[in-house]
Parts: structure tokens; C-alpha cells; sequence
């Protein structure tokens, strides 16, 4: 069973997934930033009680699941996903779904995942892929983060679709229902929709960990790692705060790159000045991010120790925070003109 | 630092990083026009020392386990659970033993009592043998 599938190369594994298969569909006018944007894919939370491999919980955009789910919704495209308690049934569905000639997503956890470097490989469990089609024992697989189509055999498939722990996957499979082409009435209305969520998360969320409140938190917490947690836990916290920013899978800047070009692309449904502007104060926090990035490596490979780096550290993140409000603000104030 | 200059096309770090061989990176940055477009980045230093944080930290645990191992104050269950980077959470999800269970497990007095089948439900976990789990090869390399 040769498939005709076309695979994508993204930035970020869950954006990758819903734009090809979408694509594949017959959704002609959707892209990565486009998926990004109409999913309000861009966030910003520290979750304070939690850890993640011994370090803060730390992330830059939204819930796994979320990006897929909002896009399909917004463009009016049922969707089914199912998740099973038998490895057995897992695999039939699928090979059953492959057997019709349609493709399938699985989220999946990275750790046994055959073809990523050891490097990459920690008990992550929200990774996306696509299953594209079987040749003997051998599954095709089409990984946004890859180059090109790679493979599984099925025993390979089937661990990491029952990887365990956190997020455990437990052989999630999702797809859309319907297929064919949408309208350009439809990508406004959807565009609108997820500027107008994501202006609501990042400037309204409830408490003061997420969104711009929760940057400011952030930034409140840093200038107390070197005290509270000791030199040694403060490197390692910065060191993972970079890797959720920067890490495979963001496009750079902690997402707010793809950000900025959404907003430039939806430029083109709305010829709206304003949507260019913004878009640049994002690529400018984008920028700041990884200033913030760069002075916290100087923190974590040692060359800078005292209480004075970490202030510095902590107002980048202040200064990020009121940049990215303001944008936020900018935008809402945009939205009224996007018709 | 790159300050007050924005993310430009041609700024795209490629520093050989952990995934060279394997694929490239798709970042977004603009190009001459201002346009954004994409372009495969090799990898960034910065990231890349994060990583290696990461990593030295799990190694310090490893050993920290090793010893504990050696001195007999652990089964060799900590050792493996360090090596695969996972907490009691993860194994008592991938073993189906519960917590508290997995916790005793960690006790050598307790793991010399368990039984094969037992050991095997570790083994599956950790990818590794009954045989390496009760005679630990001390030269392991990870995952």
C-alpha cells in the first residue's frame, strides 16, 4: 500500500500535523502560522506546583490537542479522535483507517521513538505524527519535525502510541471526518475567532500564572532562583525555562515568530495596516525572548553568578511582558476593523 | 547580543547541534522584504548548552544512584529508573505496580524477594533483561 502523501516539514509538531492533514483534505489556503493562529496556539504559563524532569513547568503555548482541535472547529470540520484501552484494537483501527487509503494522526511519546536522537528523547508524551501508510510490518510515518517520510514497525508504533505517564497517549488516533475544500468566508471567520481567543488568554486568563500575568510572575519567581533554590537548581531551571522557549518545535522565540507571521498572513484576508504593525511588535518580543535566552545562558554556563544577572534575567521577562500586552491590546482594538 | 535588531532570514543560528544527521530545524524569521518565510536552522548554541545542562544533570543522578546501588542503601531499581530518565510516577505507570509498591521495590531487602514475573514487568519497562537487572553492568551508557 503506496500512498500519495505529500509530507510537510513544521516548526512545531501539532501545527505540522493539523496543516497537512487539512492540506491533504483539500484546505488549499491553510499554512503552519495560519493553523497557529486560528488555534491560538500562542501562550504563556508557569504552573508553580508542578515539575516537569525535576525543573519549573514552564510553557509557551497552549494545551496539546488544543491547536487541532480549535482549527478543525473554526473552519467547520468534525473531527474524531479516540483513545483505546487495547493495544489490539489500537492497531486494527488504524490499519483499518489505512486500509480505507486515508492517512491518521496518533499522539505519541518520544522516549522510544526510534528515529529522534538520544538526546531528544525524555518521557514526553504529547508528540504528534501521521501515519500515512503500511508496507508489510512497516508503518510510514510522516513526522512534521522530520525531513522526509521515515518508518516504524508495528511493535516500534505500538509502544510509543502506549508510552506511559503524564499526557500517556494510550494509542490516541484523530482525524478529520469530512473532507473538501472551505471557503475564504470561512478562513475570516476562523481567523477572527482565534485572534479574538488568544487576545482573551493572554491579556484576560484567570490568576497570575498565565498569559502576561504569568510572564510578570515568571520574571518575579527568576530574580528569586539564586536565592531560594541555590546556584546549581537556578542554572537548571533557566536551562529548561530556554529549552520549553527555544526547543525544536517553537520556530524560535518561544512561538512568537510563527505569531508574527500569522498575523502578516492573515494580512492578506484582511488588507488592515494595523495587522503588519502588530505583527512586527510580535517579532520585536520574539527578539526579546531570545536576548532574554541569551543572558540566561550566560547564567547556566557560569560565567554569570551574582544576584545582579538574575535581575537583569528577570527584567527582560518584565519587558517582554508589557511589550506583548500592549500588542495583545493593539489587536483587540484591531479586531473591530476585521470584517 | 542582538539587540534592536529583529530575527533576519540570514540571522539563523547553525550551530551543529544533537539532531545533525538527523533533520534540521524549521524556524521563521524574515526575509530582505520584511516577509516572513522559513528556513532550516542546525541548531543554536544557546539551546544547545540548555540541552547539555539537562544532560549533566541527569548523569549526576545517575551516579548519585549508582552509588546508593553500591552501598546497598538501593535496589538496582533506582539505577535503571535513573538511567530511564523516569520518576516513581512513570514506572509505577509503565509497570502497573502502584506507587507505594514500586517504592518498596527500591528497598534491596524487598527487590532480592521479588518474584520473576515480577522482575519481568521491571525488565519490559526499562528495555533491558531480568538477567542486567539483577547483575547491573555498571558500563551502560543510557538510553
Amino acid at each position: 500500500m503506496k500512498p500519495e502523501y505529500k509530507h510537510l516539514q513544521a516548526a512545531h509538531c501539532e501545527n505540522g500535523v493539523t496543516t497537512s492533514l487539512l492540506q491533504h483534505y483539500g484546505v488549499h489556503q491553510i499554512t503552519e502560522p495560519l493553523a497557529f493562529g486560528i488555534g491560538s496556539g500562542l501562550f504563556f504559563i508557569y504552573i508553580p506546583f508542578m515539575k516537569v524532569n525535576d525543573g519549573p513547568a514552564i510553557s509557551f503555548r497552549t494545551m496539546p490537542g488544543m491547536i487541532f482541535k480549535r482549527t478543525c472547529k473554526s473552519l467547520a470540520i468534525p473531527i474524531l479522535r479516540k483513545k483505546f484501552s487495547s493495544k489490539e484494537n489500537a492497531k486494527q483501527a488504524l490499519d483499518n483507517r489505512l486500509a480505507e487509503g486515508h492517512p491518521a494522526a496518533c499522539q505519541v511519546g518520544v522516549f522510544y521513538l526510534p528515529y529522534f536522537p538520544k538526546e531528544y528523547r525524555f518521557h514526553f508524551n504529547a508528540h504528534n505524527l501521521i501515519v500515512v501508510g503500511k508496507e508489510g510490518d512497516n508503518y510510514l510515518i510522516s513526522d512534521p519535525i522530520m525531513e522526509t517520510i521515515t518508518t516504524m514497525n508495528s511493535y516500534e508504533l505500538e509502544r510509543v502510541r502506549f508510552a506511559r505517564g503524564p499526557l500517556a497517549p494510550r494509542g490516541q488516533l484523530y482525524f478529520p471526518q469530512k473532507t473538501g475544500a472551505v471557503t475564504q468566508e470561512q478562513m475570516k471567520h476562523a481567523i477572527i475567532t482565534g485572534i479574538k481567543r488568544n487576545v482573551r488568554h493572554m491579556l484576560y486568563a484567570p490568576g497570575n500564572i498565565a498569559g502576561i500575568s504569568g510572564i510578570r510572575y515568571t520574571a518575579k519567581k527568576i530574580k528569586k532562583w539564586r536565592d531560594t533554590l541555590g546556584l546549581e537548581r537556578s542554572r537548571s531551571y533557566l536551562a529548561q525555562l530556554v529549552r520549553m522557549q527555544e526547543e525544536i518545535g517553537t520556530g524560535g522565540g518561544g512561538f512568537r515568530f510563527i505569531y508574527a507571521a500569522f498575523l502578516q498572513q492573515a494580512h492578506a484576508y484582511f488588507p488592515v495596516d494595523e495587522l503588519m504593525d502588530i505583527s512586527k511588535q510580535f517579532t520585536k518580543a520574539g527578539d526579546l525572548w531570545r536576548d532574554a535566552a541569551i543572558q540566561a545562558s550566560g547564567i547556566y554556563k557560569g560565567r554569570l553568578t551574582e544576584q545582579h544577572d538574575y535581575n537583569i534575567m528577570g527584567d527582560h521577562l518584565l519587558e517582554i511582558a508589557a511589550l506583548e500586552k500592549e500588542a495583545f491590546n493593539d489587536l483587540a482594538a484591531t479586531l473591530k476593523k476585521l470584517r | 547580543m542582538q539587540n534592536n535588531c529583529s530575527m533576519k532570514k540570514e540571522d539563523i543560528p547553525q550551530d551543529p547541534s544533537a539532531l545533525q544527521n538527523v533533520t534540521k530545524e524549521v524556524s521563521y524569521a524574515v526575509d530582505e522584504n520584511g516577509k516572513y518565510v522559513t528556513e532550516l536552522s542546525a541548531g543554536w548554541d544557546v539551546k544547545i548548552k540548555a540541552l547539555d545542562v539537562a544532560w549533566s544533570d541527569i548523569e549526576k543522578k545517575v551516579a548519585g544512584a549508582r552509588q546508593k546501588v553500591l552501598n546497598k542503601e538501593a535496589s538496582p531499581l533506582l539505577y535503571f529508573m535513573e538511567l530511564k530518565l523516569m520518576d516513581i510516577e512513570i514506572l509505577s505507570a509503565y509497570t502497573g505496580f502502584w506507587k507505594w509498591q514500586v517504592k518498596r521495590h527500591l528497598k534491596p531487602s524487598v527487590f532480592e524477594k521479588l518474584s520473576a514475573k515480577k522482575l519481568q514487568r521491571y525488565a519490559t519497562a526499562f528495555d533491558v533483561t531480568v538477567e542486567a537487572l539483577k547483575n547491573v553492568n555498571w558500563n551502560e551508557t543510557g538510553v
